[in-house]
């Protein structure tokens, strides 16, 4: 059910004293907990939990023909599936707005910042690619799960090792994983996402918060200061004055977040 | 922070649009429509409405529902693009409509829908900030009660320098730090509606291209509200 408008008055005017119904400040994270390889099919996998938010990120790869303007490099594709087992508000059914916002959100991100070196996934210029999958599905929703996404895209693909490839008669051994991992960039990308609820802005919002949200700013970057791929959501207009406040607490929560994933992605 | 030396391939200074083009009432049979242009870039958009929501179980007592349909003509690009929906498509047409709504009382209409069609007629980059220029004219035409227009510009990084209106050259800039994409839309006062960036850039450089969008949203924002009077006058 959605929130009540009794209730996002009530979190309004918490906000508004810089309280949460969780006992969190604004600008705290709930706890982030993960966990890897959760799929032994998966060449990559992850489960990434934000207090009861939950979601698990699989990286398949196949090989495949490259795309006709990217002829040496592999193929990318993220997408994502909002179960209606993680949420009494998803539907069966084709992937409606929600859910293909949040897979190009992770997508974008992960292109833009150029993590995956996709030039090293070329088998043979125009011909054969390595394609990676990144497939996000949402186990338990309570807000958040861009930024629980995101997570778990990376460390999910930190994690992945390309499958032996039989070359002879051009198949995949699945389930016979080499050492050679997918090559990624030092740099991680993280993505974050700033709320504006009231007068206040908030990350990490539990479902509840959320609702309420009037608009928000995600934003992928590094804890080196490089930003690759923001998008506004909600309708309500931001002054400028408020997208850089936005900006800043971003910066900041990014590399809170960071360094409490840090060891997943050694 | 710009090089000097830098020159944009079609030769435009680095805080000038393309040519624009605006005009309303090209659609006759819609209650509101538009084209605008940046050079090469054409979107068309046509407003119905407001009318009543089918089905009813989306009506919303509280407020009316914008629905934005942003759609690319097949032969608008190079490679034909299949016509319906597709994952860009869907994203552009939430944008739309989070771009357009802070500008218009739509409180004033409980359980109705006010449908926009924005389609690309010919593309060249920025089509989403043509589309949303279009829009907003289309609606203001439509007679719908508004605050005021809202006005779009992709703000491009090439390399180091920023730039407005990327074209499709620009938005394939390899040299140095490549190209970065900013659609940014905002209200007369300045107020973002809408952004979105895919590339590589600092804070500080984002925001110096946050102030060149205010500069030339202005700029747009004089064009479309000229056509909109022009076609008044006769």
């Amino acid at each position: 059910m959605k929130t009540t408008r009794i209730t996002g008055e009530r979190i309004k005017e918490y906000l508004e004293k810089g309280k949460r119904f969780d006992g969190r400040k604004p600008e705290e994270f709930r706890e982030i907990s993960v966990e890897t390889g959760v799929s032994k099919k998966a060449e990559g996998s992850a489960r990434v939990k934000i207090g009861k938010t939950e979601v698990i990120v699989g990286v398949k790869l196949n090989v495949t023909e490259p795309y006709p303007d990217s002829p040496n490099k592999g193929n990318l594709m993220v997408t994502s599936e909002l179960l209606p087992l993680s949420s009494g508000r998803f539907e069966y059914g084709p992937p409606r707005f929600p859910a293909i916002e949040l897979g190009r959100l992770i997508d974008r991100a992960i292109r833009e910042s150029k993590f995956i070196q996709l030039e090293k996934l070329c088998i043979k210029e125009g011909e054969k690619v390595w394609g990676v999958f990144i497939d996000i599905y949402s186990i338990n929703d309570d807000g958040n799960l861009i930024d629980a996404a995101g997570l778990g895209a990376v460390i999910a693909l930190k994690t992945a090792k390309l499958p032996e490839y039989d070359e002879k008669n051009e198949k995949i051994v699945y389930g016979k994983l080499t050492n050679k991992k997918v090559p990624v960039s030092k740099e991680i990308p993280i993505i974050v996402t700033t709320h504006k609820i009231g007068k206040s802005m908030i990350v990490d919002p539990t479902l509840e918060e959320e609702d309420v949200s009037e608009a928000r700013i995600t934003i992928g970057g590094t804890i080196e200061g490089s930003l690759f791929s923001i998008q506004k959501g909600n309708s309500k207009e931001l002054t400028i004055e408020e997208i850089k406040k936005m900006l800043d607490i971003s910066e900041k929560t990014r590399k809170k977040v960071f360094s409490s994933i840090e060891k997943y992605l050694k | 922070m710009a090089t000097k030396t830098f020159k944009r391939p079609d030769g435009r200074k680095v805080d000038e649009t393309r040519p624009m083009q605006a005009k309303v009432g090209v659609v006759p049979n819609a209650d509101g429509s538009a084209l605008f242009s940046f050079g090469d870039t054409i979107a068309i958009a046509a407003v119905y409405g407001p009318k009543k929501m089918h089905p009813q179980h989306q009506q919303d007592p509280e407020k009316g529902t914008l629905r934005c349909r942003y759609n690319m003509i097949s032969f608008s690009v190079d490679d034909r693009i299949r016509p319906g929906p597709s994952r860009r498509s869907t994203e552009i047409s939430k944008i739309t409509e989070w771009s357009l709504e802070p500008s218009l009382l739509i409180k004033n209409y409980p359980n109705m829908v006010i449908d926009v069609h924005v389609n690309i007629l010919q593309a060249n980059a920025s089509t989403r900030c043509a589309g949303i220029n279009a829009a907003a004219m289309a609606l203001a035409h439509a007679g719908i009660p508004m605050k005021n227009i809202v006005s779009s510009v992709s703000i491009g990084k090439l390399d180091k320098n920023l730039v407005v209106d990327l074209n499709k050259d620009e938005e394939d800039w390899e040299e140095g730090e490549g190209s970065t994409d900013i659609p940014i839309t905002m209200t007369p006062n300045g107020e973002i509606t809408h952004i979105q960036l895919d590339g590589r850039i600092t804070k500080e450089q984002l925001k110096e291209g946050i102030e060149l969008a205010r500069k030339s949203t202005k700029e747009i924002y004089e064009v479309q509200k000229k056509a909109l009077k022009d076609s008044i006058k006769t």
